[in-house]
C-alpha cells in the first residue's frame, strides 16, 4: 500500500476573494514506501504548496491526503500524529533554529512527541550523526554555527523525530558545491540505512537524476508527469518549454548523438556518461 | 494564518480624492477637526457631517467599510452621551433621586456624538484614501520645516517609511517560520495561558533574529546606494498641487465660514 495517497487534491488560496488562486488543482499521486521521489517544477508551480499538504500544514480545498490509508483530515485533533510521520525540512531550514544550543534545538521535535528523555537523547545523537553533526558542535550556539552547519542542524531536528516520509523543499539552495554534496550525500544515506521514503524538491536536474528514483513534475498547479527518472527526462523538449531543463550531461549527450555519434541520448549522470563515452571511444581506436 | 490581514486601511481606488496631494489631504483633515471642535451649533455641526458624507461619496468608499470603522468607538460615543445628558446644567426635563437630565444636556449629547463620529469618520477617510507611502511622503514634506530647527523629520519619515515596508515581509516570515515549528510539532493552538506564552519562544526568537540580519542587510544596501540621509536627496514622486486640490480647499474653507455663521445662527435660535 502507498504510504501517501492524494485524491484529486486541489488547493485555492483565498477563497472566495479577488483574490483567489488554485496553487494545487486535482493532484492524485502515490508514493511508495521506501521509494526516492524527486520533484520538480518551477517557481509558482505548486510544489510548495502540495508538499505542505502531506503532513497537513495546510487543509485540502478540496480532495483527500491520504497517509498509510489513513484520511488525516478525517479527525482535526490527531493532526500532529501525521506531522510526526511525515517530516517537512522547508527552505532555508536554519532559519528556524531558536535554542540555546544545537542539541537542544534538534530534541524540540522528539520533545513535542512526548517521548522518555532517554529516547529523546538516543535520537538527537543518532539525527546528529546521520547529519554529521560531531560531539562538540552540538553544545555550541546554533547562531554559532556556519552556514551549511546551521542547514544540517535543522535537518537534524526533523529526522530526530523519525518520520517516516523525510520531505525537504530545496535543501541546498544556497550552499557552496561542497556543502551540496554533503547534505546530498546525507539524505541519501539517510534514505539508505533508514529506509525512510524521501521525497526531495529540486532545481538541480543533476541532483534529482541522480539521487531520485521517481520524479514528479509540477507544472501550472498540476501535475505534468510522475514517473522513472528515464521516462520524465527523455521529454527534454516539453520540460524545456515549461521552463524547466534536463541534466546538462543530458544536453552533451543528446548534442552528440544528435552529431552521429552511437551515444545513448537519454544519458542522465556524468558517470553514466563517462562509461559509455569510454566505450564509444574505445570502438573508436579498436 | 496571517495572510488575510491587511495592512493599514488603505483603500485603494482612483477617485479624485485619491489623488489629492497627500499634503493637502493632511492639512485638510486637520482643519476639518479643527471645524468640528469650533462648531457647536446643530446646524454647523450637520455641515460637519454633511462634508464627510459628501467626501465619502466623491471617494467611492462602500458604506460598509466606513460601518467597520466606527464599530469600535460605539461604546465610546454612547458612554459620552450618557455623560453628557447627566451631568451639564440646565432646565431638568426629567428626574430621579440624585440625578436630574436637562433638555441642554440631551442637545449636549446628541451634538457630542455627532461630533466623535464625524471625527473618526473625517480622518478614517485620509487613511482609506491614501496609501501609507504617500502619507509619509506628505508628513515629511509638511514637517521639513522643522527640520531647520534640529527635528530629523527625514530620518523619522525614512524610518516610517521602512516599518510600513517590512510589515508584509515580517507577517510572511512570522507565518514561514510558525510553518516550521508546526512541521516539528511545536504546538499552538491548545494548553493553558502559560503553555501557549512559552509556544510563541520558538517563533519569536527566529523572528527577532531575521529582523535584524534583514535591518543589517538593508543598513548595508542603503550605504552602497550612497544613501547618507535627507540632504539633497531628490524624490521620484513630486508631489504637486493640483486644481482638486484647490477646490477641495476652497470647498474646505466655505464649510468653516458656513460653521462660524451657522454657529451664530444657531445659538440665536435656541436663546429663542
Amino acid at each position: 500500500m502507498a504510504i501517501i495517497r492524494t485524491e484529486n487534491l486541489t488547493h485555492i488560496y483565498s477563497k472566495g476573494t479577488v483574490f483567489a488562486e488554485t496553487a494545487v488543482e486535482n493532484v492524485s499521486i502515490e508514493i511508495e514506501k521506501g521509494e526516492f521521489v524527486g520533484v520538480i517544477g518551477h517557481t509558482g508551480s505548486g510544489k510548495s504548496t502540495l508538499i505542505q499538504h502531506l503532513n497537513g500544514l495546510l487543509a485540502p480545498t478540496s480532495g483527500r491526503v491520504l497517509i498509510d490509508g489513513e484520511d488525516i483530515w478525517a479527525n482535526k485533533k490527531d493532526i500532529r500524529r501525521f506531522r510526526f510521520k511525515v517530516g517537512l525540512v522547508f527552505q532555508y531550514p536554519e532559519y528556524q533554529l531558536f535554542e540555546e544550543t544545537v542539541y537542544r534545538d534538534i530534541s524540540f521535535g522528539p520533545k513535542n512527541m512526548n517521548l522518555s528523555p532517554a529516547e529523546i537523547d538516543s535520537r538527537v545523537l543518532e539525527a546528529a550523526a546521520l547529519v554529521g553533526l560531531g560531539g562538540d558542535i552540538l553544545e555550541k550556539s546554533p547562531f554559532e554555527l556556519s552556514g551549511g552547519q546551521k542547514r544540517r542542524a535543522a535537518i537534524a531536528g526533523v529526522v530526530a523525530m523519525r518520520p517516516e516520509v523525510l520531505i525537504l523543499d530545496e535543501p541546498t539552495a544556497g550552499l557552496d558545491p561542497r556543502g551540496r554534496e554533503l547534505i546530498l550525500g546525507e539524505i541519501r544515506r539517510i534514505h539508505e540505512k533508514t529506509g525512510t521514503t524521501i521525497l526531495l524538491v529540486s532545481h538541480s536536474m543533476e541532483d534529482i537524476a541522480r539521487y531520485a528514483g521517481r520524479v514528479l513534475v509540477m507544472n501550472k498547479a498540476r501535475v505534468f508527469c510522475y514517473d522513472t527518472v528515464d521516462a520524465v527526462f527523455s521529454r527534454a523538449e516539453e520540460l524545456e518549454g515549461m521552463g524547466l531543463s534536463v541534466p546538462q550531461i543530458t544536453r552533451v549527450c543528446r548534442e552528440l548523438a544528435g552529431m552521429g555519434y552511437d551515444l545513448d541520448p537519454n544519458t542522465y549522470t556524468v558517470e553514466a556518461a563517462k562509461a559509455r563515452l569510454l566505450t564509444l571511444l574505445g570502438k573508436g581506436e579498436g | 494564518m496571517f495572510r488575510d490581514i491587511s495592512i493599514g486601511q488603505y483603500f485603494p481606488g482612483e477617485s479624485s480624492v485619491h489623488r489629492m496631494d497627500p499634503r493637502m489631504k493632511l492639512i485638510l483633515t486637520f482643519s476639518y477637526v479643527v471645524m468640528l471642535f469650533i462648531a457647536f451649533s446643530g446646524p454647523s455641526l450637520l455641515v460637519g457631517a454633511l462634508f464627510v458624507i459628501i467626501a465619502y461619496r466623491v471617494a467611492g468608499i462602500p458604506v460598509r467599510l466606513i460601518l467597520r470603522g466606527i464599530k469600535p468607538i460605539i461604546p465610546i460615543v454612547i458612554i459620552t452621551g450618557i455623560l453628557n445628558m447627566f451631568f451639564v446644567e440646565g432646565k431638568a426635563i426629567f428626574s430621579f433621586w440624585v440625578f436630574s437630565v436637562s433638555a441642554e444636556g440631551v442637545r449636549m449629547a446628541v451634538l457630542m456624538a455627532l461630533r466623535i463620529l464625524c471625527l473618526i469618520a473625517g480622518t478614517a477617510l485620509m487613511t482609506y484614501t491614501t496609501s501609507p507611502i504617500a502619507l509619509t511622503d506628505g508628513i515629511e514634506l509638511l514637517f521639513a520645516p522643522l527640520g531647520r530647527l534640529g527635528a530629523p523629520v527625514h530620518e523619522i519619515a525614512m524610518m516610517m517609511t521602512i516599518t510600513l515596508r517590512f510589515i508584509p515581509t515580517l507577517i510572511e516570515e512570522t507565518d514561514k517560520i510558525m510553518s516550521a515549528q508546526k512541521a516539528r510539532g511545536g504546538d499552538l493552538e491548545s494548553g493553558n495561558f502559560l503553555q501557549r506564552v512559552r509556544a510563541l519562544i520558538p517563533i519569536l526568537i527566529p523572528l527577532f533574529v531575521s529582523a535584524f540580519r534583514r535591518a543589517e542587510e538593508l543598513a548595508l544596501a542603503m550605504e552602497c546606494r550612497c544613501y547618507h540621509g535627507g540632504e539633497g536627496r531628490t524624490r521620484m514622486r513630486i508631489l504637486k498641487f493640483s486644481s482638486a486640490d484647490v477646490y477641495s480647499a476652497l470647498f474646505m474653507a466655505g464649510c468653516v465660514a458656513a460653521v462660524v455663521a451657522l454657529n451664530r445662527l444657531g445659538a440665536a435660535l435656541w436663546a429663542l
